[in-house]
């Protein structure tokens, strides 16, 4: 069942974007339609869970054994920027179709906050490597939700009349914030509920 | 002190330095070979993805161009300039109709002229304005003026004017149809980009219902098309339609003896 909990965790009550403020730049930045908002929503899916089993790896057979935790944060850049630059590779030479569906948006994402975030957060809850990979997951589909709304409501946003100093970003933002109260609703006891 | 910032120094070096060397090996193995002809050809292609074509954009269309052999003169925004460049990479001989089109609104019933059913608040937006009874106009093949056009398209060649009717301007239209697709009246319409005059008016109603909705509609009375033959106007479903292949002679005479004025120079 734990493995449930972390998905419901991370989708709704700990949402990345709603609830912790991590990767608000493709949050605003790649939300203005839909098409494109379930682009970038995948790839950060995708990049997300590879990312954590990469990054647990790192941690747990390079990083432990040789004491050198306090470097956790820039060898988990390093590498996972480089991961990003490998798979987009891998990805143009065996798949032109998934290349130009996520292709353009894996660059965008190497160095996200996000990313970096949930290897992070893998690491302080003591995940196992499975566990680590499910949170990477999960994390990624809270992403895919939370963008797949608000390039939604940014749609729709541009067919009514918005005062001209809150056109385009503050707007969205503001939605942002609204959602983010909504999210608060998912809380710990939503777990408990659930899963008893 | 000092062991722990060499050994930190050292660790990340020596981590930066392998991912650098196997990213380097990796994009040697893994180089994709591009044909250098589409890069060409995207770059004689102008670049603004209007699909115009019928591909998702210019650098599909150049892809299609190259590896499918797909047919050259299909870009309208680009012309005969941009497939003159394509032809010489590709090596091979086109011939480019000349006959350009442009969208043109054939309406010119605003608030002035026209009848309104209802007053509609709802979305900025003519296909949601249609949802509701057809539209707030009375008349429902008119221009409902809510702008979906102008948001459609991509050169932002369409606007409205002072007052509240919506004009394409022909000089940076680049037929891509996008605004033709989006209308949900019908009342966007190609027109050669030399035509002279235009039918202002979508109404397929009878002359009555039309007179009582609207100042400027067709009423099909086919004055223009018994009193000027020549000048090619045909007259159905009470809507009089300009043939543009025809002689066109005195166009003018008959826009000067339309009723309704709805014949107008553009």
């Amino acid at each position: 069942m734990s493995y449930l909990a972390i998905l419901i965790s991370f989708v709704f009550i700990n949402n990345f974007i709603l609830t912790q403020f991590l990767g608000l730049c493709p949050f605003i930045g790649v939300s203005k339609n839909t098409e494109s908002a379930i682009g970038m929503g995948f790839a950060v899916t995708f990049v997300m869970a590879i990312a954590s089993i990469v990054t647990w790896l790192l941690s747990h057979y390079i990083l432990i054994p040789f004491n050198i935790e306090y470097l956790q944060t820039i060898t988990f850049i390093l590498v996972i920027a480089s991961l990003v630059q490998f798979v987009e590779m891998v990805i143009q030479k065996i798949s032109p179709q998934l290349y130009k569906a996520l292709g353009i948006f894996l660059p965008l994402i190497t160095t996200n906050c996000a990313v970096l975030g949930i290897a992070l957060i893998n690491i302080t809850n003591n995940y196992n490597a499975l566990e680590s990979f499910v949170a990477g997951i999960s994390a990624g589909i809270g992403f895919l939700l939370a963008i797949l709304l608000m390039s939604n409501i940014r749609e729709k946003l541009d067919l009514i009349r918005v005062p001209k100093p809150l056109q385009g970003v503050p707007v969205a933002f503001i939605s942002g914030g609204l959602m983010a109260l909504a999210f608060m609703a998912f809380d710990r006891a939503l777990l408990t509920n659930l899963l008893g | 002190m000092i062991i722990n910032i060499i050994s930190a120094f050292l660790s990340v070096a020596i981590l930066g330095g392998l991912l650098g060397i196997g990213l380097a090996f990796a994009s040697k193995k893994l180089a994709v070979n591009k044909d250098v002809r589409v890069a060409n050809v995207e770059e004689s292609l102008p670049g603004i993805n209007c699909g115009a074509c019928g591909y998702a954009g210019c650098s599909a269309y150049a892809e299609a161009i190259v590896i499918e052999k797909a047919e050259i003169g299909l870009c309208p925004p680009g012309g005969k300039e941009s497939a003159e460049k394509i032809s010489k990479i590709m090596g091979m001989e086109i011939e480019f109709n000349e006959n350009r089109l442009v969208a043109k609104v054939h309406c010119n019933g605003n608030r002035e002229h026209s009848a309104y059913d209802f007053a509609y608040r709802g979305l900025e937006d003519c296909n949601s304005a249609v949802l509701l009874f057809k539209g707030d106009k009375s008349c429902k093949y008119g221009c409902l003026g809510l702008g979906s056009c102008i948001k459609v398209c991509p050169v932002d060649a369409i606007s409205k004017t002072a007052d509240g009717r919506v004009e394409v301007n022909k000089e940076v239209c680049i037929s891509c149809r996008k605004c033709v697709e989006i209308c949900p009246t019908g009342v966007m319409q190609m027109i050669p980009y030399h035509a002279d005059y235009y039918v202002a008016c979508n109404s397929k109603d009878k002359g009555a219902v039309v007179r009582k909705v609207c100042k400027v509609g067709c009423i099909g009375c086919k004055i223009c098309e018994k009193k000027y033959p020549e000048a090619g106007f045909d007259v159905n479903n009470f809507l009089s339609v300009v043939n543009y292949n025809s002689k066109g002679i005195d166009r003018q005479g008959a826009a000067k003896a339309c009723p309704t004025n709805s014949i107008c120079k553009i």
